[in-house]
């Protein structure tokens, strides 16, 4: 639609052209040779000033700009490769720490373990064989004074009964007489008084 | 202004005349704008490069994308061996389109308007197309002329209308920018004249094609120049690397 118009208009001014150029000098602006001279000089120069300034100053200057932009980014892109390789070979190291940390800790407790278990189980026996000692120790002396119990009481019993008597009967009694009596009960009645 | 939409095209001369021998080389208002025009581009080029900073600001990004557009076009259409003549066709395509673009800006002259000095520079590309052809492949460039794979009976006529096609190329290549620069700003001065004529009743219609225009327009300075460009870097592809 707008190139049809385009189009168009493009064909209705060429003859709007003509008829306005009818009366004057005629024909356009650009066919008249006047300043051909002058624009080609003027083309030229400026023309020829621009490329050198541009070839010359500029162009180089945008070149290296891009060229070191580049390779900045590239320069960057590495070195943050590089920083993530040590990062991850830092990361491994420091999991090898912990775990090698660990398994120490264990060691260190174990060994410790043993050790408390050890010293426990060792002052265990000492203290058994001590306990065990004073025991059989304990038993020996109830044994001695088990064994021993009987003669005193006799003999207490024999002086008990000898006095009684020279009370009694206001004479003397031989001894050995009354012990040969308390010997012969103590053996008979032993079992009634003292148990076992 | 006078209502003739030609005028615009007028060059006249500003100052004294000024005379070398029989020519006349006096400023005119074509020389302004062909200043103007390199004075900006150089203007916000050297901006663009003075700094180097990582994150490019607005003016340098600028700079580097135009770079960066050329280099691209030339590459993709002349491959490797075209690198020496970038600086070439960057100026060459940065002044088509600075002077297109400033005659987008109403009450200026657009240089690129004028047949001469598209011409010039149409002219100046041939020949040194063709001399670097020679130059690279000695009288091997005439084989250009012989494109491969036609029947011999068809070869004379082939070869006459390669050599005409090759022979028109300066022609074709300055009357293209010329004439739609032409045609272009002279059918925005005549809607602009029927606004004025139509007046506020019946204006508004050719208004609106007028600020559709000035769209188009913008946009066929742009394309122009891209062209011009572009057409320029295939013809010193032919140049370089001959594969006909």
């Amino acid at each position: 639609m707008i190139k049809k118009i385009y189009f168009q208009s493009i064909f209705f001014s060429f003859f709007f052209i003509k008829e306005a150029f009818a009366a004057e000098s005629g024909g356009m602006p650009q066919l008249n040779p006047e300043f051909w001279v002058s624009q080609i000089f003027w083309l030229i120069l400026t023309f020829g000033i621009m490329y050198l300034v541009l070839s010359k100053l500029i162009l180089p200057k945008i070149s290296n700009n891009l060229e070191s932009r580049k390779s900045q980014i590239l320069e960057n892109i590495e070195a943050a490769e590089k920083q993530r390789e040590d990062s991850d070979a830092k990361l491994k190291e420091y999991d090898e720490i912990i775990s090698k940390s660990k398994l120490e800790a264990n060691g260190i407790f174990n060994q410790a373990r043993e050790k408390a278990l050890k010293d426990i189980s060792a002052k265990r026996e000492v203290l058994d064989k001590q306990i065990d000692n004073e025991i059989a120790e304990a038993e020996k002396e109830i044994d001695a004074l088990r064994k021993n119990a009987p003669d005193k009481i006799n003999k207490i019993a024999i002086e008990t009964s000898s006095e009684l008597l020279q009370k009694l009967i206001g004479a003397e009694v031989n001894n050995s007489s009354i012990s040969a009596i308390v010997d012969d009960l103590s053996k008979r009645n032993g079992d009634k008084y003292y148990g076992n | 202004m006078a209502a003739n939409p030609m005028s615009q095209f007028d060059v006249y001369r500003i100052g004294p005349e000024i005379k070398v021998g029989a020519f006349d080389i006096s400023f005119t208002n074509a020389s302004l704008f062909m200043i103007l025009s390199t004075v900006s581009i150089l203007l916000i080029f050297n901006l663009g490069s003075k700094k180097n900073s990582i994150i490019p600001n607005k003016i340098q990004l600028l700079a580097e994308l135009s770079y960066t557009f050329v280099s691209k076009m030339i590459s993709d259409t002349a491959g490797s061996k075209a690198k020496p003549y970038f600086a070439f066709i960057f100026s060459l395509f940065m002044f088509v389109l600075f002077c297109n673009m400033f005659g987008m800006i109403p009450y200026t002259f657009t240089v690129t308007s004028h047949i001469i000095v598209t011409f010039v520079l149409a002219a100046f590309i041939f020949i040194g197309v063709t001399v670097i052809g020679f130059i690279k492949h000695g009288f091997g460039y005439l084989k250009l002329f012989v494109p491969s794979g036609v029947p011999a009976i068809l070869l004379p006529l082939i070869v006459v209308i390669e050599i005409i096609s090759y022979l028109s190329r300066p022609i074709s290549l300055s009357v293209r920018l010329f004439a739609n620069m032409m045609a272009g700003h002279t059918m925005m001065k005549v809607f602009g004249g029927f606004v004025i004529s139509l007046g506020i009743v019946g204006g508004w219609l050719p208004l609106s094609f007028s600020v559709a225009l000035t769209g188009l327009e913008i946009l066929v300075a742009f394309l122009q120049a891209y062209v011009f460009a572009i057409l320029t870097c295939i013809y010193l592809n032919d140049a370089l690397n001959l594969h006909h």
